[in-house]
């Protein structure tokens, strides 16, 4: 009898595995909800959580490929301030709006290429070494291109992918003040699309043996290099897909622009269930992920709790969310 | 056992810098032959068996499939010719299902316009056909290669290598990390693939897996041939004595 107990335990570990996260999710929510009945489920809260993560889950879901492969990427923060850069001076420039919205994910694309040309031709022996090196460059770059002086004010258009919003008068009546963040939209149908690339295509399959073991994918004729440099090349562009929302957000290019958010990507993707090591984490948690750090800072600003406070809390997540991860492959290996 | 010869290597010759790693050195096999290759470390099985599979490029001598002179730039050139390899590190993705590394590289795949996108279901067809044929027996083809025991992995390992017809399979150590009970289900193997026609090359420090499954054995010492004999007109003494270089 204790043995069909434990087995009926079993079971529910790789739905827990699948679905653990979206549950603490479920949970923070409620508890948010009951802490602050009136605001934080209200429709203009939730999109607004919805809009400040949209640029932070573009790095959170090219670090995470990145990952996946064992590698790192640390220069997404500053891919971003440079795509924000370029954008901007496209913008000055008097570039039509369809140009300018282009430079930010082209200038994305370039510093990828440029991060994983260098792992792969110069040998770094650890991506690390390189993003750390390109994290100073494109920063520095993107100061030097802009006087180090903000840039502020595109055309609407621009504008659109970061601000843009989807009027839903046809549904809930004509005058309604709710809407949909176009960046929301951009945010699904990106991670839809990475989602079916990961799963559901050879190069995504080839990824994760890559992160699995790099021996293996050479052994089986798979050109890891070719592999590298797409992946990290993915990683800048979706970087740049970032500067162009958070262009709209802001209205303004300055040069603080993403400062540390590629600690948040990879804190996002961590918690969201994937491994340091390489080979293991879904989309689907990465997602999680962002929306956990995306939920818990807004939740803690409706309490007024200080930001310090919320750095604490974030980094004790980080920690408790791997030991517990830690915990359950203990027990899985056990038989 | 047929007399056709599905592999042959002529005079290789490989050299690192000043170093010779092998000197001269001739290989044949046939149709559904098991052929051991013994040596000590250093002596340069490890070396011909990558230029066989062409991971390195033979500094001197020729290389003939099937009777036909070829030039390998790449181990995709020499699978293409039906030979695999079944590396000692296994070389499979702990993190992935068994199917998944059986058709790592080669996955089925289904066109939806212009794009190609796995076919998961004819995958997981062909893996359980192709254990079935083989004769190995796992919970799921779905089930990670790292939950599997070492026996196990070895046999996904060389499911693998021979999931697309492969007419010659190279396994270096095959045994090697091996729990007892377990090596004899590895040998059986082999012996199954024999008798599907496939020729298997076996290199090991293992007396007891050379005389149990191959028909002929070859040493090879300081990057030579050494010496060569069909198993029945040889001892483990003797071979014994080829690896450490002393011949009557």
């Amino acid at each position: 009898m204790d043995k069909s107990q434990d087995s009926t335990f079993v079971k529910l570990i790789p739905f827990f595995e699948k679905f653990g996260i979206l549950l603490l999710i479920l949970i923070m929510v409620t508890v948010l909800h009951i802490l602050q009945p009136d605001v934080f489920l209200s429709w203009r809260n939730i999109t607004n959580v919805f809009k400040q993560v949209s640029w932070q889950s573009m790095l959170a879901l090219g670090v995470f490929m990145v990952i996946v492969t064992a590698g790192i990427d640390l220069s997404v923060g500053s891919i971003i301030m440079l795509s924000l850069m370029g954008l901007a001076i496209a913008s000055k420039a008097g570039m039509p709006w369809y140009v300018v919205m282009l430079v930010a994910p082209a200038v994305g694309f370039l510093c990828g290429l440029f991060n994983g040309l260098g792992i792969t031709l110069l040998k770094m022996p650890h991506p690390f070494i390189m993003t750390l090196g390109t994290l100073y460059i494109f920063r520095g770059v993107g100061n030097l291109i802009s006087g180090g002086v903000p840039i502020t004010g595109f055309a609407d258009e621009i504008r659109v992918i970061g601000n843009g919003k989807i009027k839903l008068d046809a549904i809930l009546g004509e005058g309604t003040r709710e809407y949909i963040p176009t960046s929301l939209i951009l945010m699904i149908v990106i991670f839809f699309i990475f989602w079916v690339f990961l799963n559901h295509t050879r190069i995504g399959k080839w990824i994760y043996a890559i992160g699995g073991n790099p021996g293996a994918a050479r052994a089986a004729g798979i050109n890891v290099n070719r592999i590298l440099i797409i992946v990290y090349t993915l990683c800048g562009f979706l970087a740049g897909i970032g500067g162009l929302i958070l262009a709209g957000r802001t209205n303004s290019a300055y040069p603080n622009a993403g400062l540390q958010s590629e600690l948040d990507a990879i804190a996002a993707v961590i918690i969201g269930g994937a491994s340091f090591f390489g080979g293991r984490g879904t989309v689907l948690g990465v997602f999680a992920g962002v929306m956990i750090m995306g939920i818990l800072r807004n939740g803690l600003n409706l309490m007024n709790v200080s930001v310090f406070w919320q750095q604490v809390l974030i980094g004790s997540i980080i920690i408790i969310a791997v030991y517990i991860d830690v915990l359950r492959r203990d027990f899985s290996t056990r038989k | 056992m047929s007399e056709e010869i599905v592999l042959e290597a002529k005079s290789i010759s490989k050299f690192f810098g000043t170093i010779t790693a092998l000197n001269d050195v001739n290989l044949k096999i046939t149709k559904g032959e098991v052929l051991g290759v013994v040596g000590d470390n250093g002596a340069g099985k490890s070396t011909l068996m990558k230029v066989l599979s062409g991971l390195y490029k033979q500094s001197e001598g020729s290389l003939f499939f099937s009777g036909k002179k070829v030039n390998l730039n790449s181990p995709r050139d020499s699978q293409n010719l039906g030979l695999e390899m079944v590396y000692q590190d296994l070389a499979l993705a702990g993190n992935l299902p068994i199917g998944d590394n059986i058709f790592l590289g080669r996955e089925p795949v289904k066109k939806v316009g212009p794009f190609n996108f796995l076919d998961h279901k004819k995958r997981k067809q062909l893996t359980e056909e192709h254990l079935a044929k083989l004769k190995i027996n796992v919970k799921s083809a779905d089930q990670k290669v790292e939950e599997l025991s070492g026996g196990q992995r070895q046999a996904v390992a060389i499911a693998r290598a021979t999931a697309f017809n492969a007419k010659i399979v190279i396994m270096d150590e095959p045994t090697a990390a091996l729990a007892v009970k377990e090596v004899g289900k590895v040998l059986d193997l082999i012996l199954n693939l024999k008798n599907l026609g496939v020729s298997v090359i076996v290199i090991s420090h293992r007396m007891d897996d050379i005389f149990s499954v191959c028909d002929r054995v070859m040493a090879l010492f300081q990057g030579t041939n050494f010496a060569e004999s069909l198993l029945k007109d040889t001892s483990r003494d003797e071979v014994i004595g080829w690896i450490m270089g002393k011949k009557d």
